[in-house]
């Protein structure tokens, strides 16, 4: 199958962006907090991007904030894929009241927008990457259940299932080895969907300054750090919004190509 | 009873049963997680009188269940409580800024129902030809986007490359409805850019729907015009689906309003959670939240009960 090129310029794109977030340090070419210019500078041969509002380098910033934006939207969609879809399953194998208990309550969390649960939560939870991370992925996890619960009961009613249930093997195998094989491709196109959920959803909460907290950098706290140059005409916020812009456009290219090729597999619609 | 009559009030009295358990997630999501909810507040550094003082103000000392049904209650009655930082009654606070969120989101409301239904019949007709595709197109764009992005974007080319609006969207008492309207200008284009894209897809892809049913043959065989099919045959048949979508959307303008008021610094209810999240005011935090999630539940049952009003298989039971 030919990959459309909307794909590859996504995929080209996310490529540039996990590779600057891989080798930031190497790359950046000022330390992160290195005061190497004046305040609001235009992009000149010394910073490609100009400085911001204290004078440090844009570009530098960008390439470390890629760093962390990245890195915690990557380890919440783990998370929240490990645990959605564990419960997920769970739910589908047991049915009964699991599956009543699991499903209900995700029902709950989903009733209210999942910023106003993050901003009530963070309001007495340290803020901090281990409790951004568990907070964001946690949130996350209950689209995931919704997805894998769905999926998985198809699967569950499956001959192979019962075969492995007749047979006396346990809650375990058939969770792992039954029905996670077959449940893998829908469940990959849905973490690219996720990802993006994460990183948009870190970016504002920095943005809003109840996400990563200074000294690390991150998209959206940049924005927030140059909003005020807005106003007498500097672009310095406009560059980290157009990082997360891109990165969200991209990697959604990306999914959608996986999305369309995993349901033609399964004779859905064409690719 | 009318059967749409029970299912509706049956979909209002399954609402209130979720709200109620949303008050006690909200309540629980403040007070139940691990770690002392006053060390907190007060960070490491606090003195172990002010940890006393502030759990004995917060009513720490007593029993859970008996806080819950005590906030539970205050609320029901209008009591919200006074807040930990300024002592102020929270209810006059919450009473002063609604008007101003719900002024922004109305007029957001206003614009963009009519723009995105009318770009959805157009996307429609003329499906997979350019004007389809430019409109998916910039739709799906600013679907990527965050509001606060989307936000800045708007700023920069409203207010710096073409100076035509003012970059603060400041509401005082006092001021009369064009200036405030005048005011609003620039949240209310953001908050229409990022509601607009969801509604005209699903608009879209609701006429689409009904244009694949055997009477939308017949109208075409008949020899009207495109548009006119789609007006008189495919719309009026849609309406059920595109009402819920558009008040669904209308409950995802509660959580753009959040950030578009913190981006504009404008004086309302969403600036006044971020501000008490940040300062760690429990009561604040626990009382508007419980505000927002109200209003999406009650339009999220709003969609319901129109969905099922305007089901015409429901409306005239065999």
């Amino acid at each position: 199958m030919k990959m459309p090129l909307s794909a590859l310029i996504g995929l080209i794109l996310t490529g540039c962006f996990v590779f600057c977030a891989v080798f930031a340090q190497l790359l950046a070419p000022y330390p992160l907090e290195a005061i190497s210019g004046g305040v609001w500078e235009g992009p000149s041969s010394a910073h490609w991007l100009g400085t911001d509002t204290i004078g440090r380098d844009i570009l530098s910033r960008l390439i470390y904030g890629g760093q962390i934006t990245i890195f915690v939207a990557l380890a919440s969609s783990v998370i929240a894929f490990g645990l959605g879809s564990f419960l997920g399953f769970l739910a589908a194998v047991r049915g009964g009241w699991v599956d009543q208990g699991l499903s209900r309550g995700v029902d709950l969390m989903m009733a209210i927008p999942s910023l106003i649960v993050a901003l009530v939560v963070l309001s007495v939870l340290p803020l901090n990457l281990t409790v951004l991370i568990l907070v964001i992925g946690f949130l996350d996890a209950t689209r995931v259940f919704r997805l894998a619960r769905a999926v998985a009961m198809d699967i569950a009613v499956m001959d192979y299932v019962e075969a492995a249930r007749l047979r006396g093997e346990g809650q375990g195998w058939i969770i792992f080895r039954e029905i996670l094989p077959n449940a893998l491709s829908p469940l990959v196109a849905e973490f690219g969907l996720r990802f993006i959920f994460a990183v948009l959803f870190i970016s504002t909460l920095s943005f809003l300054g109840l996400g990563i907290q200074p000294p690390l950098a991150d998209w959206g706290g940049m924005v927030r750090e140059n909003k005020d140059g807005l106003i007498y005409g500097k672009s310095a916020a406009l560059m980290p919004a157009l990082a997360i812009a891109l990165l969200a456009i991209s990697v959604n290219l990306v999914a959608d190509w996986i999305l369309s090729r995993t349901t033609s597999l399964k004779g859905g619609r064409g690719a | 009873m009318h059967p749409v009559l029970k299912l509706v009030v049956q979909r209002i009295a399954l609402g209130l049963l979720l709200l109620l358990a949303v008050s006690l997630l909200i309540f629980l999501g403040t007070e139940a997680l691990p770690g002392d909810v006053a060390q907190a507040i007060l960070g490491q550094s606090a003195t172990p009188e002010a940890l006393a003082n502030l759990r004995e103000s917060l009513g720490l000392n007593r029993s859970p269940i008996e806080r819950y049904f005590d906030w539970l209650g205050g609320i029901l009655t209008g009591d919200f409580g006074t807040a930990l930082t300024n002592g102020q009654d929270i209810g006059q606070a919450i009473g002063q800024r609604l008007g101003n969120t719900l002024f922004l989101a109305a007029c957001a409301a206003a614009i963009s129902v009519p723009l995105a239904i009318l770009l959805g019949l157009v996307a429609a007709r003329y499906n997979g030809r350019w004007p389809d595709k430019v409109i998916s197109g910039v739709t799906l764009s600013t679907i990527s986007l965050p509001e606060f992005v989307a936000a800045y974007f708007v700023i920069f080319l409203l207010t710096q490359v073409f100076p035509i609006f003012q970059p603060v969207a400041m509401v005082f008492p006092g001021m009369s409805f064009w200036e405030r309207l005048n005011a609003v200008a620039l949240p209310v284009i953001v908050l229409v850019l990022v509601v607009l894209a969801h509604m005209m897809r699903m608009t879209r892809a609701a006429i689409l729907n009904v244009m694949q049913s055997a009477y939308i043959e017949t109208a075409e065989l008949k020899g009207l015009s495109p548009m006119r099919v789609i007006w008189q045959h495919a719309f009026p048949n849609a309406i059920a689906p595109i009402v819920s979508v558009v008040v669904l959307n209308l409950a995802y303008l509660v959580v753009g309003v959040v950030v578009v008021e913190v981006v504009f610094s404008y004086n309302a209810l969403g600036q006044y959670l971020v501000d008490h999240v940040a300062k760690r005011d429990l009561p604040v935090v626990q009382a508007v939240g419980l505000i927002f999630a109200a209003v999406y539940i009650g339009l999220n049952i709003l969609a319901d009960v129109i969905a099922i009003v305007a089901n015409p298989r429901l409306r005239h039971p065999k």
